[in-house]
């Protein structure tokens, strides 16, 4: 049990950090609810409260287009980055193969390479061969970025399973398939939609290659739209769009993830092996 | 319909490491075989290559006179019971039970009246929507039962079944085993390294060691005619006392003293060639008796030593004796060493199984009788029983 003093200690620093964390973000709220006239007053709460700048960037800024492609280009980039990853992550986590451990290692190295070096030779690759400003054209960075991740993720939930549940599904009559269809995907759900969060965070707050692979709405995602953010007049001051957008983009992910919060439960495989 | 024949099986890996060597069982159709030896002697191996599981290096496995050896695990049409279950834990028992059904592609109803039979026989029924996690040992391990016999397969193979059972529910368990295997009358497997369930669960037992059967038997046959210092020594609990021994004409010289040889014994010896020679005595535990309980000291031998500690379990005493310190044979170290028997097995310590009447009490001098034709004599360099 921690002592009284500890607790008073944990919670003050506690508060800080959250309170470090959800100032910027309460922040753009209220910049988002705050009338033109008074972004510059320099106070939290707005005096002048308004949704205009909601219905601005859906009207006039055209902000509908840019949020389909982000979620349309997220969810199928995460869709197709679980599903490689299952697999190979099954494969490394269960297969004895050659070049098993230099996979992992190749996947690690593609993590961790500057994506900002990538975006030059991309683009010219992808204007040579059509895919620019398509949506294939962002899905297949995205996937490559995000398998590294799910694989990692996946390779660890796998290993967790015991080995003799796929021997006990074989012996019940189960082709391989079979038995990493019914037995290892089911166990795996919490790694899988873990790993779906992640792959899917990633694809949608990308900003670098959404901005360099695109050159118009048809497949130009939300963050970057926002940055061709422009005031009704070159007079005007678009930051209270950008604000408005900004919390538009936070919302999916709140709910992706309160949706999705009670799967990522451990202990899943209680009882499966004696415990 | 269902005999299972392992011809010369041997599984060797990459490395060359010889795991399994040449194993020769033929299993009667019915019959339920106790696969029994220290760990790592191959038995959960062997096991493994009759299920498909691991591959047969060389020799040959047949079921019901079909050769397995290239057949898949789902094509032998044989269950497993693990030693840690291996329950599905995102099923419920009824799923868990219904599984291998569903896979073989049976109507629903067949599938529901089959494990309703199966929750009967195991006392499942009210359990049936549970999940594995909230199951106690004994009924995942039931569980785990219901899923190998839902599909009334050819044969059973058991690897170490009841070893994550507390004790009590581990005897529930082996005669509720024994009595459904002689019910449903299934070829059954039996993998443990415990030789109180091999031997009171098997129609025959097979010890291992090494990878090499060292003796296929009914466990009286174990128990009453080991065929070498291993088997004496792994069989039969508290283990068999070993000396060192010289053997001469009709007596052997022991720390006991001269022992004159039994009738019988002289009479097995016989051919034996050289007069002289070194062996190692086996006497188990249970042969010696106080003197003073027993009438005619006269009709067999005495022996008198120190009592270091005793036990009482109630329905006997264990009198732990100190002999004069011998050196072990090294047959006796290495045997030792293998079956985790250091301290009792091969040292100057000797074990004897007293009527619980005895009155003798630690730290006093015990008369102790044994009749010398429950003497055991082996060879002191190969280590076989010289009186079968």
């Amino acid at each position: 049990m921690a002592t009284k003093s500890a607790k008073v200690r944990w919670s003050a620093i506690n508060l800080a950090v959250v309170f470090f964390a959800l100032t910027p973000v309460l922040w753009i709220v209220s910049l988002s609810f705050k009338h033109p006239s008074t972004f510059t007053d320099g106070k939290f709460i707005p005096k002048r409260w308004t949704l205009n700048n909601y219905f601005n960037i859906f009207r006039d800024g055209g902000f509908g287009r840019p949020l389909l492609n982000s979620i349309c280009i997220g969810i199928i980039s995460t869709v197709v980055a679980i599903v490689l990853g299952v697999f190979a992550a099954y494969a490394i986590a269960r297969l004895r193969f050659p070049g098993r451990r230099w996979m992992l290692g190749a996947a690690l190295l593609i993590a961790m390479f500057p994506q900002v070096s990538l975006v030059t030779p991309l683009f010219q690759i992808e204007r040579s061969m059509a895919l620019f400003n398509t949506w294939p054209g962002l899905i297949l960075p995205y996937v490559t970025f995000a398998l590294p991740l799910t694989i990692y993720t996946l390779s660890a939930f796998f290993r967790e399973i015991p080995w003799e549940l796929e021997k006990a599904a074989k012996m019940d009559g189960a082709t391989p398939f079979q038995a990493f269809r019914h037995v290892i995907v089911p166990l795996a759900a919490p790694g899988v939609v873990t790993a779906g969060i992640l792959a899917f965070i990633q694809c949608w707050n990308d900003f670098l290659f959404a901005i360099s692979l695109t050159s118009s709405d048809s497949a130009r995602t939300a963050p970057a739209a926002i940055s061709f953010f422009t005031g009704a007049s070159q007079f005007e001051n678009p930051v209270g769009s950008i604000a408005a957008a900004a919390v538009v983009i936070t919302i999916p992910i709140v709910i992706f993830v309160l949706m999705f919060q009670n799967r990522i439960v451990s202990g899943l495989t209680s009882g499966a092996v004696k415990g | 319909m269902a005999e299972i024949e392992l011809d010369g099986v041997t599984k060797h890996y990459a490395d060359g490491n010889i795991v399994v060597d040449n194993v020769t069982i033929s299993i009667a159709d019915q019959e339920l075989l106790i696969l029994v030896g220290p760990s790592g002697c191959g038995k959960s191996t062997t096991l493994n290559m009759i299920a498909g599981l691991e591959d047969i290096s060389t020799g040959e496995l047949r079921i019901g006179g079909a050769r397995m050896n290239e057949r898949a695990p789902r094509d032998r049409d044989i269950a497993m019971v693990f030693q840690s279950y291996a329950l599905y834990p995102h099923m419920t028992v009824r799923e868990n039970m219904a599984f291998p059904l569903k896979l073989a592609g049976l109507s629903k109803a067949a599938i529901r009246s089959k494990v309703d039979d199966a929750a009967d026989i195991l006392e499942l029924t009210d359990y049936l929507d549970r999940k594995p996690g909230n199951l106690s040992g004994g009924q995942r391990q039931r569980v785990a039962m219901g899923r190998a016999i839902v599909r009334s397969p050819q044969a059973f193979l058991m690897d170490e079944p009841l070893s994550n059972l507390d004790a009590k529910l581990r005897v529930q368990m082996r005669t509720a085993i024994a009595r459904l295997q002689k019910s449903l009358g299934t070829t059954m497997v039996y993998v443990t390294h415990d030789q109180t369930e091999a031997m009171t669960l098997g129609d025959r037992i097979a010890l291992m060691r090494g990878g090499v059967v060292q003796q296929i038997g009914s466990p009286q046959d174990l128990y009453e005619r080991p065929v070498n210092l291993f088997v004496a020594g792994f069989v039969g609990s508290p283990s068999m006392n070993f000396f060192a021994g010289e053997l001469s004409s009709d007596t052997v010289i022991t720390p006991l003293g001269a022992v004159r040889l039994s009738d019988a014994t002289r009479q097995r010896l016989q051919d034996g060639k050289e007069q002289s020679r070194n062996v190692v005595v086996g006497i188990r535990p249970e042969a010696f008796e106080d003197a003073r309980l027993v009438g005619d000291t006269e009709q067999g031998a005495t022996v008198t030593e120190h009592v270091d500690i005793l036990e009482s379990i109630g329905s006997a005493k264990f009198a732990y004796l100190d002999l004069e310190s011998h050196a072990a044979p090294s047959k006796l170290t290495e045997i030792a060493a293998e079956t985790g028997n250091e301290g009792a097995f091969g040292s100057s310590q000797l074990v004897a199984q007293l009527d619980p009447r005895s009155t003798t009490r630690e730290g006093e001098d015990l008369k102790l009788w044994f009749d010398p034709a429950d003497m055991l004599l082996f060879d002191a360099d190969s280590g076989e029983n010289l009186t079968i």
